[in-house]
């Protein structure tokens, strides 16, 4: 009887084990930070990519409804897949569209924007990629869109496509 | 008597994270980014990594310190950050309780089944 | 290409062998005499034979480059070196099966011949156990990671074998962790065969323990051939970061080494059987799970396997079959001999085995739930958490006292019960002397906080009784006294490697220098050679120490070609006191260096004392037959 018990308690925590390890073989296993945020931005000070002038994310995020920051490098392949969508999302003239250089030789970005276009609005540097950590990102290509409160309300990891630039137009609307 | 003593042991080495803030700031650098995950990398620490991300966190760690915010800060910020995935020192909550009490409970566990079993209670 | 073919029909024939045993081996189980039927050994030989014929046909296949073969051609590529090609055979997920069962189908018959000793019904269990597995691994093996699946057209040109896989110690690290693997599999089976068939005794104990030791001499080993795979080649100069690939195989070795303690009480004393058999389950059981969490990419490693989902399902589940299999046996034929439990005194040598046990069963319960909580908690609450060193260390560090004290005890207690008082003087006067010498360290190392502390304490206790006891008791017992002097050096030297050992991370440039402690490393020059594979890129670097005396060290980079990766080759300089270990990075669109120099004291030692622990494993081989 007591074995019965045992056996019966042994067996349910086995299958109990297999389900959930059965569930956890679906699941990704890459850290995937979540994508709808509701976050204040952290006060960074930065440098302007063309002049190098210092300046502060204070003076940065003015005077518009919505403003579009997207993490981007020269050596970034996804980057320059991406770059076209970029240029589209420039012609949106409700929001303020600005792109952080991330750890990244000048000479090439000149060159990159040169080739490819240049569709930001302003462009700082973030040669160290410490910026891109207040941000809380983890790589590039990445976009965020960002209120007028200053605020993280929405995050795109990888590349921009087709669907998130219509999300993005949606939410600035 | 005996478990008095463990239960001791366990109290002095979870302080011991205090013990080492008078190391010099290499040394605690180094022990902070062995301890971040870098997370674009498949299960290396920042220390081990030379990731565009893991060198970021690298001098972030380096800048924090020397704004004077000490180890625990520094974890605390990473995880506001990141969020909890990013410390290999998961912390002590409703979550991770099962993680901290089960083997410590099952050493108990196992303990008084030997004792009730197999042990001549007089000597 | 014949060798495709001809490997590829082996197999399975091979297979077709196994699923033939079967009907025979019941045939013969029901007959009355007393001996096995010779049938059975030709079958299970051939049976071994063809998957060997099989195995030999994938090696050619990599040897000639014939990337018909779509392992190969994932995996291999013509410009690699003879012996990567071959080792480049298990370096991947269809061959490393193939080996597997290799070993498999090796060990039952190696059992077979070995155990002509036993009964019958037990012999003949062992066996269909045992097919049970190998079926398992056939069907596995063919239905989802067939090593011999044709391309057509015939590529040119392989896709290269991961360059950090290209390295001698893990060339032979999977082979030598399989024996061990496997071994336990030979445990398993016949556990529960001897169950079924009632044989549990000393007489048992005694034959299996042979399989124990091998299992446990192959797992130690390998477990230390990755871990120096680890030191040499992933470039950290780390040697252990408990990263769950690793865990997974700490795992069995923490439920085989108390399995090893375990048997000697059934042995001598015919107690514990149940123990016993479960201890004998859960080492295959998690040999298994150590397949499955490592094979199905559910976890996030740094040693990354490619991962297929459909392999995590069919191992999960025969994982689990397995589980029911062996709980439902266990259940309906398991019984104490005698209901009286044979009850222990607390001064013998049995009541140390059974502290051994408890303790390697805690190691084992934080490592195992320390792997598998986040899995279980992203399922159930979708919260990622990540569990690493830190975790281990708080709750294993403090237990590991009480366990190295009970270890140094132990030994010098006699079965059944001993007297305290005559062993009482040669007990204390080592723990005196042991006192002494870490009061002397840490007096010269400086505070090194209080658990550490106590830690060096008992491990020089543990160190100090097993010379002892080398030198009184002659030559009883010294399997036991190598492995324990072994496990004392191992901690020793993982302590003070740990306390003692330095680092500085730089950037530099050609022609620069820096200093560090008393040393000044100055970054010479770099060169440029061109090698059959790939390209490497060696920095030459000068390290003067404070006698003016020179080392010269020359880490490399080396970027290879297929497919294209950059690792970087510390140059480490090893002496009996510290390893000096140099390795360069590069930085992306800069020209400096990114250098990190570490000293890491006792380094050798690590290594010294595995193999010394092993050979005290190996030395109870031959002292098995010494006693008789």
């Amino acid at each position: 009887m007591k074995n019965k018990i045992i056996l019966s308690v042994l067996v349910l925590f086995f299958t109990f084990c297999f389900i959930v390890l059965y569930k956890g073989l679906n699941n990704s296993n890459i850290y995937v930070p979540e994508t709808k945020i509701e976050k204040t931005l952290i006060k960074f000070n930065s440098t302007d990519f063309y002049s190098g002038n210092k300046i502060s994310s204070d003076q940065i995020f003015v005077g518009s409804e919505y403003y579009v920051l997207n993490i981007w490098a020269s050596w970034c392949v996804p980057c320059r897949q991406e770059h076209p969508k970029l240029i589209k999302l420039s012609k949106n003239k409700s929001i303020k569209l600005i792109g952080l250089n991330y750890r990244d030789n000048p000479k090439n970005a000149k060159k990159f924007l040169n080739e490819f276009g240049d569709p930001y609005f302003m462009i700082i540097k973030d040669s160290k990629g410490m910026i891109s950590v207040d941000l809380a990102a983890i790589g590039v290509p990445e976009t965020f869109i960002i209120n007028k409160d200053k605020k993280i309300i929405k995050r795109f990891l990888g590349s921009l496509n087709e669907k998130s630039l219509n999300e993005i137009n949606l939410i600035t609307k | 008597m005996k478990l008095s003593a463990f239960l001791l042991i366990i109290l002095i080495i979870f302080n011991f994270t205090n013990l080492n803030s008078e190391e010099n700031n290499d040394k605690i650098k180094n022990k902070i980014s062995k301890n971040i995950r870098c997370l674009i990398c498949q299960g290396q620490s920042v220390y081990d990594s030379e990731s565009d991300f893991a060198v970021s966190i690298k001098l972030i760690i380096d800048k924090k310190l020397n704004e004077g915010l000490n180890e625990n800060e520094i974890y605390d910020f990473l995880k506001k950050q990141y969020g909890e995935w990013i410390t290999y020192d998961p912390e002590f909550n409703k979550k991770t309780f099962i993680l901290w009490i089960l083997p410590i409970l099952l050493f108990f566990i196992g303990g008084a089944i030997i004792l009730r079993k197999f042990i001549v209670q007089k000597l | 290409m014949l060798a495709h073919q001809i490997g590829h029909y082996s197999l399975i024939l091979g297979f077709f062998f196994s699923i033939l045993i079967i009907p025979i081996s019941i045939k013969n189980f029901n007959k009355k005499n007393k001996i096995i039927d010779n049938k059975i050994f030709s079958i299970s030989f051939f049976q071994f034979f063809f998957v060997l014929v099989s195995f030999f046909g994938l090696i050619l296949s990599f040897v000639n480059s014939d990337f018909g073969n779509e392992t190969v051609f994932n995996n291999s590529h013509t410009t690699k070196p003879l012996f990567y090609k071959i080792s480049g055979t298990w370096g991947n997920h269809e061959g490393s099966l193939l080996l597997w069962l290799l070993v498999l189908t090796l060990f039952i018959f190696i059992f077979l011949i070995k155990s002509n000793n036993q009964p019958k019904k037990y012999r003949i269990l062992t066996l269909l156990f045992q097919q049970v597995i190998i079926i398992g691994f056939f069907l596995f093996l063919l239905k989802t990671s067939n090593p011999f699946n044709y391309l057509f057209p015939t590529p040119k040109e392989g896709l290269g074998l991961n360059p950090i896989l290209q390295d001698p110690a893990l060339a032979i690290h999977p082979p030598i962790l399989y024996l061990g693997y496997v071994g336990s599999s030979i445990i398993f089976s016949s556990s529960l065969a001897a169950v079924v068939a009632k044989h549990i005794s000393t007489v048992w104990a005694k034959h299996i323990k042979f399989w124990i030791l091998v299992s446990w001499i192959f797992l130690t080993f390998g477990i230390m051939l990755g871990s120096i795979w680890a030191y040499y080649e992933l470039g950290w100069g780390g040697f252990w970061f408990w990263d769950p690939v690793e865990n997974v195989s700490l795992m069995p070795w923490f439920c085989l080494t108390a399995l090893l303690h375990c048997i000697l009480v059934l042995e001598k004393r015919s107690t514990l059987s149940s123990w016993t058999i479960i201890l004998s389950i859960a080492t295959f059981m998690l040999s298994m799970s150590g397949t499955f969490l490592v094979r199905s990419g559910i976890l996030n490693s740094v040693h990354t396997f490619a991962n297929d989902p459909e392999r995590g399902i069919f191992i999960l589940i025969f994982l689990f079959i397995l589980i029911l299999f062996s709980l439902i046996i266990f259940f309906l034929f398991h019984k104490e001999k005698d209901q009286k439990i044979v009850k222990i005194n607390w001064s013998s040598k049995e009541a140390s085995i059974l502290f051994n046990n408890w303790f390697l069963m805690y190691f084992l319960s934080v490592v195992l739930i320390g792997t598998v909580y986040p899995i279980f908690l992203d399922v159930l609450s979708s919260e990622k958490i990540s569990v690493g060193p830190p975790f281990y260390y708080k709750l294993i560090i403090p237990f590991l006292i009480p366990f190295l004290f009970f270890m140094s005890i132990g030994p010098n207690l006699n079965w059944i019960k001993s007297e305290i008082k005559k062993i009482k003087t040669q007990i204390v006067l080592s723990f005196v002397i042991s006192l002494l010498i870490s009061f002397v360290i840490l007096n010269q190392i400086g505070f090194v906080g209080l658990i550490n502390s106590v830690l060096i304490l008992v491990t020089f206790y543990l160190f100090f009784i097993t010379i002892k006891d080398f030198f009184l008791k002659k030559f009883k017992n010294y399997s036991q006294i190598f492995s324990h002097f072994g496990f004392s050096l191992l901690i020793l030297s993982i302590l003070f490697n740990s306390i003692l050992s330095s680092e500085k991370t730089i950037n530099l440039k050609v022609g620069e220098e820096f200093s560090f402690r008393e040393e000044t490393i100055f970054f010479e020059s770099i060169e440029s050679i061109k090698n059959e594979n790939y390209k490497s890129i060696i920095g030459n670097f000068k390290i003067k120490d404070k006698q003016n005396n020179f080392l010269q060290l020359k880490p490399e980079l080396r970027i290879y070609n297929q497919p294209v990766m950059i690792t970087s080759e510390a140059d480490i300089k090893t002496t009996l006191y510290y390893d000096k270990f140099l390795v360069m990075n590069l930085v992306k669109d800069y020209e400096y260096f990114n250098v990190r120099y570490q000293v890491k004291a006792f380094m050798i030692w690590i290594w010294i004392s595995i193999v010394i622990l092993v050979i005290g494993g190996f030395l109870s081989l031959f002292q098995r037959s010494y006693e008789k």
